[in-house]
């Protein structure tokens, strides 16, 4: 046997053992497991799938879909723990709102209500609770949802980073919808619909722990504006969307590739990423391909309705910069691949840990 | 970006990869090690190794300080971190490092006080914030970062910090080279030279790499272009039956190296006698540790640390991995047991580990045209 032929062997042992089911194996939590590569995948699928077993569950998207009376309802739910509470370009209110009405609006559900759960910390002075609670009724207003139940409890100083906030999110499934994240196919095309890496860059700058200054600001958004151009536009023909958060486009596009048993092949020059976010990326050493968004989703459309979506998305504010940057491929399944702008091409896998501390 | 793009451009790598190819002699293979982990991360990163003919293969060498850094010295930094009042700080990629009883990472969780900084001088800023704590650095890398960690030392004694400490496991890239240039069996015939530490100790330390063991020596940069460009002033070199030290990396690294960075690494720094490297042994004359000067800012004097050596997991193959005895493929557990989320060997930590780089980004790069 050749070493090429050798190695080619070793590699499918390798993408065999990758592609089972993750076991759970860690003696504790650790922060690893909160950064959403392969920790946290282990987690989800290692021990809450398991014992919470149900088919709603285990399709692993960003909203359940559950049906009554013949409606079809999607329903999710998100915390936040952003440190620090305000960022420029928002703060862990509007997060609150856009995160998870983007959940349902990536699942195809047109966003109608919130519940709101907020851990506050002994010692949060009002006026800062004050202008979280208008920055949550602002972006509700603005997403179109409203806030319809509520919880508040306290802890004691030290015990929360000033407050946490839990929200879920009930939708009504569109009926031009007809996604999932199985749905991929071989020639889709990938688009995403603007700059990214800027919420994950924004957060991190603000907690002046780089020397670092420059005008970054988070993208949170409600994505419902441009689902709806997109189903719109593309129809049966839009596949899945995704909205890239912690983990950045990366891990959405590893975690879909394997959800449907295909490779997702990205060009990296076709990316858009603001001089800025490419500049202190460079700098801190990391891929802004791994950087959380919070108002950037990924969509995968059929071929015949590619360039009509991305023209209808480009009309949709906040998303003039939305690009196609891949195309999804028959193998190797599970995998994702980026031909470099230098010409080279290599593997774009999930992170094993992050080195990126809280930033939703 | 400016200064940064330029030496990523797709067409002159494309003219670089074609005057290599060109520059191969029929039947003659070669077999270049890159010494340093940042070259390997680039080659892997821009998918460099995916341009060059077949007939040279790129072998990846012990310049990545996480990587050789044995389990031992993670123990001893777990055992300082576990100290009360500890406030211990390291750069991020040594928090994931298996010791013999779990990570940093895993230490943080069981309640060590455990933060990633990004300088030294973020790890004594703690200190003078956190008063009541001690501060402890644990401090890594070659003659690259060896200078920050004196800067900072400097500074601690100067201004009194009484609270602040460092952990020494500081490495010199001379003896491991040439300890590797010893060993039986190498087949390796010109090295891509590390470009960040020549910063520092200049050029001059590598002649007698090509005077005494007749192997060219071109010490390079870290962009793509740095990269192909020096594989290709090797490859004439080898085709010229010439033999020497060239620097490619000019724009950076000045031929007698930055003198007021070794100035203050000779003043807070003395050689160790011994120090292990992993899969490498030990190696004298190969470490730095704080010199009687800074004797009060050293942890190591400062704690009971349980010094033990720990030997290296029977399963792990990092030693000959770093050696560029195999290729990371090549070893028993690569990519089933020893992965990046469990990693067994530091290779497969540090994303300048030859493991890392080869399973994040390596794996179907020689075979793009079946897959394309």
């Amino acid at each position: 046997m050749s070493a090429t032929t050798r190695e080619q062997r070793i590699l499918e042992i390798v993408q065999g053992t990758r592609a089972k089911q993750a076991r759970f194996r860690d003696r504790q939590i650790t922060t690893a497991h909160g950064a959403g590569g392969k920790a946290s995948q282990s987690l989800i699928e290692g021990l809450l799938l398991p014992a919470l077993h149900n088919d709603a569950l285990a399709a692993l998207g960003d909203a359940a879909s559950v049906s009554v009376n013949g409606t079809a309802l999607a329903l999710t739910t998100d915390s936040y723990v952003v440190r620090p509470i305000r960022f420029p370009g928002g703060s862990i209110g509007e997060l609150a709102v856009n995160g998870t009405v983007n959940d349902l609006a990536v699942s195809g559900a047109r966003p109608l209500a919130l519940t709101l759960s907020l851990v506050l910390e002994e010692g949060l002075p009002t006026a800062e609770l004050r202008a979280e609670i208008d920055a949550i009724a602002r972006a509700a207003d603005a997403a179109g949802v409203q806030v319809i139940a509520g919880d508040t409890k306290v802890v004691e100083r030290g015990h929360a980073d000033s407050m946490y906030a839990c929200t879920t999110g009930l939708g009504v499934v569109d009926p031009r919808a007809r996604l999932s994240p199985r749905g991929l196919e071989p020639g889709d095309r990938i688009i995403v619909s603007g700059r990214v890496g800027e919420h994950g860059m924004a957060v991190m700058l603000a907690r002046d722990e780089f020397a670092l200054e420059a005008e970054i600001r988070s993208d949170t958004r409600s994505l419902w504006p441009a689902a709806d151009a997109l189903l719109e536009a593309a129809g049966a023909d839009l596949h899945c969307m995704r909205d890239a958060t912690r983990g950045g486009v990366a891990s959405a596009l590893n975690e879909l590739a394997r959800a449907s048993s295909v490779a997702a092949l990205v060009r990296e020059a076709d990316v858009p990423v603001a001089p800025a976010v490419a500049g202190a990326a460079e700098l801190l050493g990391i891929d802004p391909m791994y950087i959380a968004n919070e108002g950037k989703l990924v969509a995968f459309v059929a071929p015949a309705s590619a360039s009509g979506a991305l023209d209808a998305l480009r009309a949709v504010p906040g998303c003039e910069q939305a690009a196609e940057i891949g195309e999804v491929l028959r193998e190797p399944p599970g995998m994702v691949l980026v031909d470099t702008a230098f010409g080279g091409r290599r593997v774009m896998d999930l992170l094993a840990g992050d080195p990126l501390p809280r930033i939703c | 970006m400016r200064f940064v793009e330029e030496f990523r451009d797709a067409g002159l790598g494309r003219a670089l990869a074609a005057e290599i190819l060109a520059l191969v002699q029929d039947g003659r293979t070669y077999k270049l090690m890159e010494v340093c982990g940042g070259h390997t991360h680039s080659i892997y990163r821009y998918g460099i190794d995916g341009l060059l003919p077949e007939a040279v293969e790129l072998v990846h060498g012990p310049g990545c300080p996480v990587c050789v850094l044995p389990m031992g010295r993670v123990d001893d930094g777990i055992a300082i971190a576990h100290e009360p009042n500890v406030i211990f700080t390291c750069f991020g990629d040594m928090m994931r490092v298996p010791g013999s009883h779990g990570s940093l990472l895993e230490a943080k969780a069981e309640g060590a006080d455990v933060r990633m900084v990004y300088s030294p001088l973020d790890a004594l800023a703690i200190a003078r914030r956190n008063p009541d704590r001690d501060v402890v650095f644990f401090a890594i890398g070659f003659e690259t970062t060896a200078p920050s960690t004196a800067l900072t030392l400097k500074r601690a004694k100067a201004e009194g910090v009484k609270n602040f400490s460092c952990m020494s496991n500081h490495v010199t890239i001379v003896p491991p080279l040439r300890a590797l240039l010893d060993s039986p069996g190498l087949e390796i015939d010109g090295f891509i030279g590390p470009g960040h530490v020549s910063t520092v100790v200049g050029a001059r330390p590598f002649e007698f790499i090509p005077a005494d063991y007749g192997k060219p020596f071109v010490i390079s940069g870290f962009e793509p272009l740095d990269v192909l460009q020096s594989i290709q002033m090797l490859l004439v070199q080898l085709t010229t039956g010439r033999c020497e030290v060239e620097n490619q990396y000019g724009r950076v690294v000045p031929w007698d190296g930055n003198r007021r960075a070794l100035e203050v690494m000779a003043e807070v720094f003395e050689l160790r006698p011994h120090f292990e490297w992993r899969g490498l042994g030990f190696i004298s004359q190969s470490a730095l540790k704080l010199s009687d000067a800074y004797a009060e800012l050293d942890a190591e004097r400062r704690y009971g640390i349980p010094g033990v050596r720990v030997a290296d997991p029977k399963a792990c193959q990092c030693g000959e991995v770093l050696k560029g005895v195999i290729k990371p493929w090549q070893c028993k557990v690569f990519g089933t047991a020893c992965t990046p989320e469990r990693p067994i060997g530091t290779c497969m930590v540090s994303p300048e580990g030859a493991c890392a780089a080869y399973y994040t980004y390596g794996r179907y790069t020689r075979g793009r045209e079946a897959i394309a």
